[in-house]
């Protein structure tokens, strides 16, 4: 039979390519191991994806994450390839750091503006070979990207659902790629990356995360998805390697003391009110801005903002006193003034602390950084217990762990 | 004889707001409706038996839920049902769907380009940060920028520190959104035909313009205002049809004392020393009211209504020079089974929204050209639902109402008027549009309704067959809406005020502008307005 008379018919292709209004929540490549680990079945949508809340217990997933090595799937964040002889210099003139510096089988964590320097997402930028990039984030940009990609000898695609993606994150994570026979990846230093045989084909691993410990991501063909994640499973075994939900990880990220997109900060893209945008300087991304690097998006905008004094706000972590968490607290100098509100807390099991990230507007957190209280309301059995609580501004993470960056990592 | 506190000329949505309020103001009000049942364009009839039309207006959003609650409507029956969103039919074979699930909506704009499908959010931020500007205007009474009475400039001061709370940056946009054409707009974030034309059709809707007219963004932005019980910018169908909101209102009306008369129609307005004083019916019937409200549009009121010799000569140009073009005409069809189409899924939610066969913003385009040559449209827009998929009280199971709104269609043929024969013709045009994309359609239809503009005038009363009483263009709104200095719902008569989609904030059965008029009547008569909920908080 002639392969060309298999080729469904347009009408065929359109029938498949239809459906999703039967489907909301489209599966990831994993769905079938994630599923089978579904105890909880409590599920979130993200961006269009079934993805767990939590799989089997919340707290103790989160545990899996400190103690042993958590499996999470990230298939959903919006991935893009940027591929040709200028992809360098496009992704410096889109993002804010400088990508020249960023070698070759490297990682960094990088955000992009507007014009008018409003961060439309923060994201990770891989420099997979000297001409070929993938950006990785929570948003969709690819006008944003094509638009700046005018003049430039690059291609750019969306390739969120070909492309398959997990954090395995933890202690035990170096043992687990170790033991699935990963040869090299105790080479990896914090934020290297390396292929690795797997299958028929090969899995991209870096030495990143969402969790402010040691841990790994690895980028696969959908195809090859399934047989990853048994063969971490597998190697993982004796490592208590136990799949997490967002939940969990969401408690590692904020002890990690990450933003997120559209929860800490909002996305310029998304600001029906124009004065929620922001520039990089007031979500905690100033140190990003390399303002010798030459034009980047929102460049002028940003450094006028700088120069002028007229930034707004600051991101700041907090430190609270007890043990309640503060989320969604109005922060207030000497008890009275309104100067910001906490976007992210809890009580932080590592760090033994409650913690927060919050946005205040300047000059509190800038330069007046004492007396700031956060008022929390606590429902409890349908009651607020109000409580008003002095909160130190502190550096993030709020827990710094030797094992993240020790390189070759440790055998836990 | 006795003298009415109020004579409503006119039983439309927004004559029987107008009406509610002043009768709820303890004002003794009579409505008086030329038809032998109220509604105006609003309204829903059954002209063969076992099949009920919304024969003019079809669907709801645009209603403000301030008045659906002062005035009790769903207590006197009004239920508002929304639909998921509909689809254009493609040339090919295929379609696009709208879907409210985010990401299916992204999913199927990315069959057609992925960079289309992410540049939606940036384009409804944009869209909706022009609505916010806008929306809380609907419910004000537009300043007159040539007083200096305390009240408008304080208006004014509101419309200026509105603007002036603005960037640089967003004056700009907002300026030029307000005049640029739907189709420039949609090219600086879209790239795709079928995706372009599936978001004009809102900027086009009713008005005698094409996508490539300047103006026409702001008129999408007329129906992006919307919700259906606070699901913001949802669409739906009025149970029963669109007469189920001006039945609801009437029997609010009537619950509060007010009193309707049908088969009434107004022949003129009494004037005596420049003072409205009452209304003569066509029989010759003469009777009287303090005050007289006209929910006929503006140049059936002033121009045939009154004698021109009441009204300046400066306004009465300008009524004349109102742009309240014909655009388009209805079709509504009873059908004995459900119509197939073949390019959709069975189970497609599209199927029970609104459904067009217009896949390029050129097309939309070629349809206005026509308009412009004086004929309707070869290859016309349709803007096509069938309520029953969701209704089950307007036709029998397994029966169903088409409703078919057609644009463009001229209010003259070729400089003459409208002809059955034109008609039926015009109908012939529809139909088999439909009929391409729905084999075996003509054999399911049992009866249609086709209305012209011809018939939109004469038996509704709208010029020209407009269906916004005036098009929706930026230099018809706000305080230029309907004349320069008669923005505020009174007129150059004492006594005569107008509360239809003539005025601000217009039409797309709103019910806004009959509310406004009820205000503003109400402070000429120095009585409270306690009863009107203010325009809810935009925040």
């Amino acid at each position: 039979m002639n392969i060309s008379t298999l080729k469904p018919s347009p009408t065929q292709v359109w029938q498949i390519a239809q459906s999703h209004f039967r489907t909301l929540r489209a599966d990831t490549p994993f769905q079938p191991r994630i599923d089978a680990a579904a105890k909880t079945n409590e599920w979130y949508n993200w961006s269009g994806y079934r993805a767990p809340h939590s799989l089997w217990d919340e707290e103790l997933e989160y545990f899996a994450i400190r103690s042993q090595a958590a499996l999470f799937d990230i298939s959903p964040m919006t991935k893009y390839r940027i591929e040709g002889p200028e992809a360098e210099a496009f992704c410096n003139r889109l993002t804010l750091r400088d990508v020249t510096r960023l070698k070759p089988g490297r990682v960094h964590y990088t955000a992009w503006c507007d014009d008018q320097g409003f961060v439309l997402d923060d994201g990770t930028l891989f420099r997979l070979s000297p001409d070929r990039f993938r950006l990785c984030c929570q948003g969709r940009h690819l006008p944003w990207l094509l638009d700046s990609a005018i003049g430039f000898t690059v291609r750019i695609g969306e390739e969120t659902e070909q492309v398959a993606g997990l954090a395995l994150q933890g202690p035990t994570s170096f043992a687990v790629l170790r033991d699935a026979g990963f040869a090299g990846i105790e080479r990896l230093k914090p934020f290297d990356l390396a292929d690795f045989a797997h299958e028929s084909g090969a899995v991209t691993i870096s030495r990143t995360g969402f969790t402010g410990d040691l841990g790994y991501e690895l980028f696969v063909e959908r195809e090859l998805a399934l047989p990853l994640w048994d063969r971490l499973m597998v190697a993982g075994q004796l490592h208590g390697i136990r799949p997490i939900g967002y939940a969990a990880l969401d408690r590692a990220r904020i002890e990690a003391g990450l933003i997120v997109a559209n929860a800490d900060f909002t996305a310029a893209q998304q600001a029906v009110r124009a004065d929620r945008q922001r520039l990089p300087y007031e979500i905690g991304l100033g140190f990003m801005v390399d303002a010798d690097k030459g034009h980047f998006n929102g460049r002028r905008a940003i450094l006028d903002a700088r120069a002028g004094k007229k930034l707004r706000y600051v991101l700041v972590g907090l430190e609270i006193e007890g043990n309640i968490p503060a989320e969604h607290a109005i922060v207030y100098h000497k008890k009275n003034r309104e100067v910001g509100l906490v976007s992210a807390a809890i009580w932080a099991p590592t760090a033994k602390k409650s913690v927060a990230i919050a946005s205040l507007r300047r000059p509190f957190g800038d330069l007046i950084l004492d007396d700031l209280w956060v008022e929390i309301y606590a429902m409890r059995e349908l009651r607020y217990e109000r409580v008003m609580k002095r909160a130190r501004i502190v550096p993030r993470p709020f827990i710094r762990l030797e094992r993240r960056s020790a390189t070759p990592p440790a055998d836990f | 004889m006795k003298t009415w506190d109020v004579i409503v000329i006119g039983g439309g949505h927004n004559g029987l707001v107008n009406a509610c309020y002043l009768q709820r103001a303890g004002l003794d009000v009579l409505v008086v409706e030329k038809n032998d049942w109220v509604g105006g364009a609003a309204s829903s009839r059954e002209l063969t038996p076992g099949f009920l039309y919304s024969n003019c207006s079809y669907v709801c959003s645009l209603f403000r839920p301030e008045i659906m609650r002062d005035l009790e409507l769903p207590r006197f029956g009004l239920q508002v049902i929304a639909y998921e969103g509909g689809a254009v039919l493609t040339q090919d074979g295929d379609y696009l769907g709208n879907y409210r699930d985010h990401d299916a909506h992204r999913r199927e704009f990315a069959r057609f380009s992925k960079r289309d499908a992410e540049a939606y959010d940036r384009y409804a931020r944009d869209v909706t940060r022009q609505c916010r500007f806008i929306q809380p205007l609907l419910m004000r009474t537009a300043p007159d920028p040539t007083s200096l009475k305390p009240r408008d400039l304080g208006e004014l001061l509101y419309l200026g520190k509105k603007f002036a709370g603005l960037t640089a940056e967003e004056m700009a946009l907002t300026l030029r959104f307000w005049t640029i054409s739907i189709s420039d707009f949609l090219d600086e974030y879209f790239e795709t035909d079928v995706i372009k034309a599936n978001f004009s059709i809102s900027g086009i809707i009713g008005t005698a313009l094409g996508p490539m007219s300047p103006g026409t963004a702001y008129v999408l932005l007329h129906h992006y205002m919307g919700e259906v019980d606070g699901s913001v910018g949802a669409w739906g169908y009025a149970r029963g049809g669109m007469g189920a909101v001006t039945r609801a209102l009437a029997a609010s009306f009537q619950a509060s004392g007010g009193t309707i008369r049908t088969g009434a129609e107004v022949e003129k307005v009494c004037v005596k020393s420049g003072k409205a004083k009452g209304v003569v019916f066509a029989g010759g019937e003469e009777i009287y009211g303090k005050l007289i409200v006209s929910n006929a549009d503006v140049k059936r009121t002033f121009l045939k209504l009154v004698e021109e010799k009441e009204l300046p000569d400066i306004f009465l140009r300008r009524v004349k020079n109102f742009k309240i073009r014909g655009s388009s005409g209805k079709v509504n069809i009873a059908l004995d089974s459900m119509p197939e189409f073949p390019a959709l899924p069975k189970d497609s939610p599209c199927l029970r929204g609104d459904l067009h066969f217009t896949d390029t913003v050129e097309r939309m385009e070629r349809a206005y050209d026509d308009w412009k040559a004086g004929r309707w449209s070869v290859d016309p827009f349709l803007d096509m639902m069938i309520p029953t998929t969701i209704d089950p009280t307007m036709a029998a199971p397994g029966k169903h109402f088409m409703s078919c709104f057609v644009q463009y269609a001229p209010p003259k043929v070729e400089g003459r008027d409208w002809t059955d024969a034109d008609r039926d013709a015009f109908a012939e045009t529809v139909i088999s549009q439909i009929a391409d994309y729905s084999p075996g359609f003509r054999d399911r239809i049992v009866h249609m309704e086709v209305r012209t503009p011809r018939e939109l005038e004469a038996e509704v009363g709208l010029t020209e067959g407009n269906i916004f009483q005036g098009e929706l263009t930026f230099d018809q709104l706000l305080f230029n809406r309907p004349v320069p200095g008669f923005a505020q719902y009174r007129s150059p008569v004492n006594g005569l005020y107008i509360c239809g989609s003539s005025t601000h904030p217009g039409g797309g059965v709103m019910g806004a502008p009959g509310r406004n008029a009820a205000k503003e009547i109400l402070r000429d008569l120095a009585r409270s307005d306690h009863h009107m909920s203010p325009a809810h908080d935009v925040i």
